[in-house]
């Protein structure tokens, strides 16, 4: 890492270290944490754009499938709604199954045009058998305790393993998106990865027996102690009474500063392997068939075959960070996935951080995403300092209160803009091999 | 069997929504095709600029309203639309010269332009929402119906009736004159030419002597004034929320790439192709099933409400992996 990146390093911890002392020390923990997962999500981000160039648009998928797998592997299975439905999907599962050989078999043996007709007749038959199976079993899972359940559960196992998780079911979603969406160049590859994001997020937000949909999923288990219970340890009062704090308000920082060192230990990882990679003979390979991709292919590469390589790498960091992101939350809601929040804001903070350089992008999903909190009250700030003259009752000072959270939308966008025209590598650019 | 009864049915549910709805994509997917044919650039920033044409409009419309200016049975919206048409040629126009222009000079990557799109998306999002607040707004005023559902089953006798609403008929209106209007330049006139000869192939177009500066211009100058068009229509039709502009944007997208890209044909065919694929395969065919003498105990329905999305994204990813050049073969980058 150069001075430069260490300065900003620097700078960056003591904005946060100046939250803690001007605002609460709680906040500034809080948003170290989401600083973290950020800070994950624009690596698995980078290393699919700093490696090889792939404009992904479509992380708010990746990182919604990561916190269902989450919830999926940690919370209880629910009996009642097994024995209601377990056959029926069973059934459903197997008539999918079913159907996709049937479309492989028929298009392997058929050819011309009758080859198009029965492909389609047997996906529509197969279409009405697996909805034949699949609705009743639907409505029995749904029907089962609905209040505080209706849905199938999960496997019950500790929350950690649901972040290993979270990165397959990432990878192997990828694995599907690549294969159908890789062999384009860039404008399309982004659309389609947005449009298939959309349609993860739709089956998630309607499919109740999977996920309850939007009635979401509380109480998550934690893999730190809970706040109440450590209020009441005999080893925490006495620390607590040690450092002369409250134990109520220390018991919420102790938590915050556990799930922080969890997530800078994961970060710490992936950083690990993500600049292992890089700096290897596989990482330099990806980077030339980046810069030109017309020569690598000459010289013998299977581009699309590195392309999903490094798709599937990225996007399983994404669902990490996804989990990571479910697990602070305590709940899966899967209405809070919004692409401007995670795809695009992601994509602001590996441009301004430095796309290509693992460090800048980590830099870059810290200082955005301080930005992007710390913008709402200051823009509240500003727009009060700005209408001080006025009443309280003023339409016109009632207004600009009520848009200054909007405005973080416009910064966002000019930032963007202005790192792109005068900074267009970021703020820790790329390392050139053989520049110093 | 009740034959007619089952076809008005169909069409009050499923033609008549999908038309109004086909011409709103339509114009929508023709802005974004001008533009990744001219400019050769894929515009994020689509969506949010019909909604920031159509916030003017309707700043414009309030006041003409609160002043007592209006055309009834018309919707007052539609004299207001010249003024929303400036606003978004304005910022476009500025857009470009602020942003654009210098990649433009660098001959830069298209996947540049998308990143400066999404800045600038970012940028009339929040600028949108500032001007007009997040909420729903109705702006449509005048006459509601052309032809009501009570009106029908008295002239004609039938159990279903069909409505007809003024939006709806203004909206295929406006369309048909704009398209017609459109072609018209492209194929008649010497920008339109020129116009097309730059989108085929620069080099030979700066060769020829055609100014670049003001086929960027113009290409500009179009495309807001769909964007706005289609905003409007769409707003007058349903009603005007900022987020829903930003999500049109992607079966917009959608519409254009199955009708191939660069196709201002394409863009018409795709907006109509999304817009009857979305209402058709969601609607639920209980009632028209029950008229043709069946009986379905279930609603019929072959994917719920919630899909409508995924279904134009599910038909723009078939299109990609069959035809990726689209029905009318435009151009792949």
């Amino acid at each position: 890492m150069t001075t430069r990146g260490l300065v900003l390093y620097g700078v960056m911890a003591l904005l946060l270290v100046c939250v803690g002392v001007f605002q609460s020390w709680n906040l500034s923990l809080t948003i170290l944490n989401l600083c973290l997962i950020s800070a994950v999500m624009a690596l698995g981000v980078n290393i699919q754009w700093g490696y090889a160039g792939l404009f992904n648009v479509g992380i708010m998928g990746f990182a919604a499938l990561g916190g269902l797998a989450a919830m999926l592997t940690s919370m209880p299975p629910v009996i009642g709604a097994w024995q209601a439905g377990g056959v029926g999907m069973a059934l459903s599962l197997a008539s999918v199954l079913l159907t996709i050989a049937a479309v492989v078999l028929v298009r392997r043996r058929l050819t011309g045009r009758w080859r198009f007709v029965a492909t389609v007749v047997t996906a529509v038959a197969g279409f009405f058998i697996f909805r034949a199976a699949f609705d009743p079993t639907v409505q029995a899972i749904e029907a089962y305790n609905p209040a505080r359940t209706g849905y199938l559960g999960g496997l019950g196992l500790p929350i950690l393993f649901g972040w290993v998780v979270g990165g397959l079911l990432a990878a192997g979603a990828a694995w599907f998106i690549g294969k159908v969406a890789l062999g384009l160049r860039s404008d399309y590859l982004a659309i389609a990865t947005l449009g298939i994001s959309e349609i993860i997020l739709a089956i998630i937000k309607n499919e109740d027996w999977l996920s309850r949909g939007v009635k979401n999923v509380t109480g998550l288990p934690r893999p730190v102690p809970v706040e109440i219970e450590l209020q009441q340890a005999a080893w925490f009062l006495d620390l607590s009474t040690q450092l002369g704090a409250n134990p109520i308000i220390f018991s919420s920082i102790f938590v915050k500063l556990c799930y922080a060192l969890l997530f800078a230990a994961v970060l710490a990882v992936l950083m690990w392997f993500a600049e292992k990679a890089l700096k290897s003979p596989w990482g330099r390979m990806m980077r030339a068939i980046r810069d030109n991709r017309d020569a690598a292919e000459a010289m013998g590469k299977d581009v699309t075959r590195r392309h999903l390589q490094v798709f599937m790498l990225g996007s399983a960091v994404v669902g990490i960070a996804g989990a990571m992101l479910t697990t602070l939350d305590g709940q899966f809601t899967p209405g809070s996935y919004n692409p401007l929040r995670f795809t695009f804001l992601i994509w602001v903070m590996v441009i301004v951080g430095g796309s290509g350089n693992n460090w800048g992008a980590v830099l870059g999903g810290f200082l955005i995403w301080f930005v992007w909190v710390e913008a709402e009250p200051a823009g509240i700030w500003l727009m009060s300092a700005l209408t001080s003259g006025m009443e309280p009752g003023n339409v016109v000072r009632v207004r600009m209160l009520d848009a200054a959270p909007h405005m973080r939308l416009f910064l966002m966008g000019l930032i963007l803009l202005l790192v792109m025209r005068f900074a267009p590598r970021g703020l820790i650019p790329e390392r050139r091999a053989g520049l110093r | 069997m009740d034959f007619l009864n089952a076809l008005v049915l169909f069409a009050n549910f499923v033609l008549v929504p999908s038309l109004a709805y086909g011409a709103q994509l339509a114009l929508g997917a023709l802005g974004v095709t001008l533009i990744y044919g001219i400019l050769r650039f894929s515009n994020f920033a689509h969506g949010d600029l019909m909604a920031f044409g159509t916030t003017i409009t309707i700043l414009v419309t309030w006041w003409m309203q609160s002043v007592g200016i209006s055309i009834d049975p018309l919707p007052t919206a539609l004299l207001a639309l010249p003024f929303g048409i400036v606003g978004a040629i304005v910022f476009s126009l500025g857009a470009d010269r602020a942003v654009y222009r210098f990649y433009r000079a660098q001959r830069a990557p298209g996947i540049v332009f998308v990143m400066a799109s999404i800045g600038v998306m970012f940028m009339l999002n929040g600028i949108v929402r500032f001007i007009i607040g997040v909420d729903d707004q109705r702006f449509a005023d005048g006459a509601r119906f052309v032809i009501s559902a009570r009106d029908f089953r008295e002239m004609t006798g039938l159990a279903e009736g069909l409505t007809i609403r003024l939006p709806v008929v203004i909206t295929v209106a406006v369309a048909a004159v704009v398209v017609v209007w459109l072609f018209w330049f492209l194929q008649k006139t010497r920008t339109g030419k020129a116009m097309r000869a730059y989108s085929d192939n620069e080099d030979l177009a700066l060769l020829s002597g055609i100014s670049p500066e003001r086929v960027v211009a113009i290409t500009w100058i179009i495309a807001a004034s769909l964007a706005t068009i289609a905003g409007v229509l769409y707003g007058l039709d349903k009603s005007f929320k900022p987020f829903t502009y930003f999500q049109l944007l992607l079966p917009i997208f959608a519409a254009a790439i199955v009708g191939g890209i660069g196709q201002p044909f394409g863009a018409i065919a795709g907006g109509f192709i999304i817009a009857f694929s979305e209402v058709t395969i969601t609607y639920a065919y209980k009632r028209f099933l029950e008229y043709l003498g069946m009986q379905p105990e279930s609603l019929v329905q072959l994917l719920s409400t919630e899909y409508k999305f995924a279904v134009s994204f599910v038909i723009l990813v078939i299109v990609l992996l069959v035809r990726p050049t689209g029905i009318f073969r435009g151009r792949v980058l």
